[in-house]
């Protein structure tokens, strides 16, 4: 077990650092951060100064490595735009977003999963075909004419959501959360329905299709043959089978969801990381978009990491030892 | 009465290019703890046979006719909620590929377990012990330690043991082995074969024992049936069938025969191929590779018939007319 | 002769599982006349619109905000209404999907073309290239394409001056796009790749001294058409919506060549004030365009080969 997570962290570290370097990359080569801070007129002496000041004129590596030392203690330095610290800017977004998307990843789950055995049980029912045709309307809608759509029922013709912003926040720490006032609440339903609906109908389509397949299999077959019920088979047998691959898929939509976030943020105005990443982009301010990079890149760590564990506890296989063929 | 009757069966497969008859009016009987082989090449109907009795066919294959009668009664028109209790319980079935056939997620102990427990009123740690003794009568090595083990660490030898456990568990009065050994390398697959026939002869369970390997029938059935393009060609007690072949189709298949001990995938004695589904030609459907054709065997297709042995044979040599023995030897 | 060759193909094409499988579902032939129609639509809309919405000159400030044609303060010659600006909306959707279209093709032509490469040179040379390269698509794997997109979007924003950006910014949408999907067309060729090269016949064309990218080409390739078109229809969808994410958030497609995503957004500008017309009709024409696309997509998917996914 404990071997188990340690090989799982060693595999994380290249990832890490390869993401590292295209952050520092942006940081070091693209656009001029030295003209960009120091504005319109400066002189030479000053531009030097300021170069010897960022560190820009040491070795490629040793750049790289108090790069990577400051990021490890969340160092990013100012944004261009806002003239802040960035670390201070994604801090104060950060609860945000992130209550916005585990509300949007639990509706997607909680409705997504039960959705996918139905149709993968009954896939003639009336009931699947109707839920087949909403999840391909779902995948083709575009998140942000949901949130469009959503807007023009419910705030402007109906008048009873807000359509921007988080209503009233309750400061708990340095964290800010929603989940606390009823208008805090009232804000959160449309853009976490937004935001969810994508990954519901992919996490509805991938459990009916692996429900179909494994319904498929021998060992159901077999168990079918031995006169177990209809309940064991398919929610024993069956739809344990399909939790490997779904709990891949899922963990990685999970990861999609905080930057789908991106676009649910703008469409309500939700004053999220993505708000400010898509500002950061609009604007070319790229220590903000570095470090937004860097921090996705440790949330997808964190979370291949969960979805590794809870291999381990579902797939005995694991346990042997040796992985057989894992996800796909 | 014979524990199971089949009669007139008949599996059809709609397709878009007209309906596929994969099973044609087949008929046979199996009397309690009886082993009865069931020989064919590949796509001759003997697995979907096997598979129509326990109704599991894959669909859009459905029975079209014929009955399925256990212990005098109708299982091929009941609920499905009501074969439940027929399947394991009345009939076990062994697939063709251990390493497919156990769940991979849930422990061989809780395999048995589950199935005891559906079929018997066992409690718990009465269950557990039972799964146990089954093991170690399946000849699992260390079986008190191996229960909670997962298919994943065993051998396909020794998983192949383990369904036959879970086969045998609830006490079937038939068992229905489609093809149990040819997944398995060569040099167990004769003790898996020894040990299935040892188990149902002391539990009184019979076999219906489907295989394209004629060394294994040989060594093991009562009796044979064979089976060419949906349809039985033959049937009869196992040496007559081996040593004194009445339907020509069988004569080329046991020429086909080396070693008992060696495992047999072609029959290369015969000319051509078994036909497809789709076109099977009219008439006997052997006639076409048929070294004794005659007349009539282009146009009209034969049924079982008696034969001058104990055997039963689809073929117009056997015809009580006058005249079509000599009429066969002249073509 | 080449004429009744082509004609026995058409014969035997009329005859395959495909198209039979294609007229017994109405669906599907529905969804192939809608994006047929509409790519009709969107090719020929410098010739069909009824107006042309980029021409200042008819552009009639006094026209902006008109409602639907059939609503009581319609205008007849404005079928969906108009905008903002006095654009006809009906012609906007016609030009803003020729963008939507074109962005979408041209980056799944990309997507492919690097991909297939990448998969073919993965398959063939194996080792420690094959292992880079999966390892680059995993990472890739690991991020949302539409981050992927952004980034690189922003990437180029920000290493290019304002001006040069503004007249290659469709080619930048192209790109960012494209190279956020290059990875299913990789694992898909390169799968087919490592099963094909060691089949007798390649070894016999080694043998004989044809060069690899010959074997890769004559052989390897053909086999994985297939799937690979498959995977492309289901990414045009994809790359449709990407680009209209990207235009909606204001980092696609320049305001002077406005797509879909582009119109969605000015749209969304006057929701509050009710001129839904404006943002909801080429929305509606966004959604069924990548309806149909996805429909063709996923019935071409399970006609070719229900095991792909």
């Amino acid at each position: 077990m404990f071997a188990f997570i340690v090989s799982r962290l060693l595999q994380a570290i290249p990832v890490m650092l390869t993401v590292s370097l295209i952050s520092f990359s942006m940081f070091a080569y693209v656009g001029d951060p030295v003209a960009i801070m120091l504005g319109q007129d400066y002189t030479e002496a000053q531009r030097a100064a300021l170069v010897r000041e960022l560190g820009l004129d040491r070795p490629f590596y040793v750049q790289f490595v108090v790069f990577l030392q400051n990021a490890a203690q969340g160092e990013f330095g100012l944004s261009y735009r806002l003239a802040r610290p960035v670390a201070d800017l994604i801090l104060e977004r950060m609860p945000a977003t992130l209550e916005l998307s585990f509300t949007a990843a639990c509706l997607a789950l909680v409705v997504g999963v039960p959705m996918g055995v139905y149709t993968g049980l009954y896939r003639d029912s009336w009931l699947s075909r109707f839920f087949l045709t909403i999840s391909l309307i779902g995948v083709s809608l575009p998140t942000f004419l949901i949130g469009i759509l959503l807007i023009l029922v419910f705030a402007v013709i109906l008048g009873v959501l807000p359509s921007f912003g988080r209503g009233e926040t309750v400061a708990i720490g340095w964290w800010t959360t929603g989940f606390l006032t009823a208008s805090g609440l009232k804000a959160l339903i449309l853009p976490s329905i937004t935001l969810g609906m994508f990954q519901m109908t992919l996490i509805m389509r991938l459990v009916r299709s692996e429900m179909l397949e494994v319904l498929r299999t021998d060992y159901i077959k077999f168990a079918r043959a031995r006169g177990l019920s209809n309940r064991a088979v398919h929610f024993g047998h069956a739809l344990k089978n399909t939790l490997v691959p779904v709990i891949t898929i899922t963990g990685l939509q999970l990861g999609a969801i905080i930057a789908f976030a991106i676009v649910t943020e703008t469409v309500f105005q939700w004053p999220g990381m993505g708000l400010l990443f898509i500002q950061a982009v609009a604007n070319a301010d790229i220590p903000i978009m570095a470090a937004y990079l860097l921090l996705i890149a440790l949330l997808f760590v964190v979370i291949n990491l969960i979805v590794d564990l809870l291999y381990y506890a579902v797939d005995p296989r694991l346990r042997g030892g040796l992985r057989a063929a894992g996800g796909r | 009465m014979p524990l199971l009757e089949v009669k007139n069966l008949r599996v059809e497969f709609p397709t878009r290019r007209g309906t596929l008859t994969a099973v044609d009016d087949v008929s046979f009987h199996i009397d309690p703890g009886e082993v009865l082989g069931v020989v064919g090449e590949s796509g001759a109907g003997k697995s979907i046979t096997g598979a129509a009795i326990i109704r599991l066919i894959e669909p859009p294959g459905r029975i079209a006719g014929g009955q399925v009668i256990l212990n005098g009664r109708r299982i091929d028109n009941i609920p499905l909620d009501e074969m439940r209790h027929v399947r394991g319980k009345q009939i076990g079935a062994i697939f063709q590929d251990p390493l497919t056939t156990l769940n991979p997620l849930y422990s061989i102990g809780r395999q048995l377990v589950e199935t005891m427990q559906t079929h018997l009123a066992l409690s718990d740690r009465e269950a557990r012990a039972r799964a146990i003794r089954w093991l170690e009568e399946v000849g699992i090595p260390g079986a008190a330690q191996r229960v909670d083990a997962y298919p994943h660490q065993f051998s396909g030898g020794m998983r192949q043991r383990v369904v036959i456990a879970l086969a045998l568990c609830a006490e079937p009065n038939l068992v229905i082995a489609d093809e149990p050994t040819t997944a398995l390398d060569v040099s167990i697959q004769a003790q898996v074969i020894a040990l299935l026939k040892r188990l149902c002869r002391e539990h009184g369970t019979a076999i219906m024992l489907v295989t394209h390997d004629m060394g294994v029938i040989a060594e093991t059935a009562d009796r044979v049936a064979v089976m060419y393009a949906g349809r039985i060609a033959e049937i009869g007690p196992v040496r007559d069938v081996v040593k004194h072949a009445r339907h020509p189709y069988t004569e080329g298949l046991m020429g086909s025969i080396p070693a008992l001990t060696h495992k047999v995938a072609r029959l290369t004695q015969i000319e051509g191929a078994m036909p497809r589904l789709t076109d099977i030609p009219p008439g006997c459907a052997f006639h076409p590779r048929c070294p004794k054709v005659f007349e009539r065997c282009r146009v009209e297709r034969p049924d079982l018939m008696p034969t001058d042995g104990p055997n039963l044979a689809a073929c117009w040599l056997h015809a009580p007319a006058r005249g079509a023995r000599e009429v066969g030897h002249a073509a | 002769m080449s004429a009744s060759a082509s004609a026995g193909g058409l014969a035997r094409f009329l005859d395959s599982d495909l198209w039979y499988s294609f007229t017994r579902s109405p669906v599907v032939v529905l969804s192939a006349v809608v994006a047929l129609s509409m790519i009709g639509a969107a090719i020929l809309a410098p010739w069909i619109a009824p107006h042309d919405p980029f021409n200042l000159a008819t552009l009639d400030l006094l026209d902006a905000f008109t409602p639907p044609a059939w609503d009581a303060e319609g205008d007849p010659r404005y079928l969906l209404g108009t905008d903002d600006q006095g654009r006809d909306v009906l012609s906007t959707i016609m030009h803003g999907a020729r963008i939507s279209l074109f962005v979408g093709f041209c980056s799944v032509v990309f997507a492919m073309t690097l991909g297939v490469t990448i998969g073919l040179i993965a398959g063939y040379v194996g080792g420690t290239t094959d292992a880079v390269l999966m390892r680059i698509a995993d990472i890739k794997l690991t991020f949302p394409a539409i981050l992927i997109a952004l980034l690189v979007d922003g990437l180029v924003r920000a290493a290019l001056p304002r001006e040069l950006h503004d007249r290659i910014a469709l080619w930048v949408v192209i790109f960012a796009i494209g190279i956020s999907n290059w990875v299913p067309f990789a694992r898909t060729v390169r799968g087919s790749t490592m099963v094909e090269k060691n089949k007798e016949y390649v070894m016999a064309a080694r043998v004989i001294g044809l060069s690899s990218a010959r074997i890769m080409r004559s052989h390897v390739l053909p086999n994985v058409m297939g799937p690979v078109l498959v995977i492309a229809t289901l990414q045009l969808g994809f790359a449709i919506l990407a680009e209209a994410t990207l235009s909606f958030l204001g980092v696609g497609v320049p305001p002077t060549q406005p797509s879909l995503g582009t119109l969605i957004r000015i749209g969304n500008d006057f929701l509050f004030s009710g001129e839904w017309w404006i943002t909801v009709f080429p929305g509606m024409t966004l959604a069924v365009m990548v309806l149909s696309v996805n429909l063709l997509g996923d019935w071409l998917r399970d006609a070719l080969n229900p095991k792909l996914r």
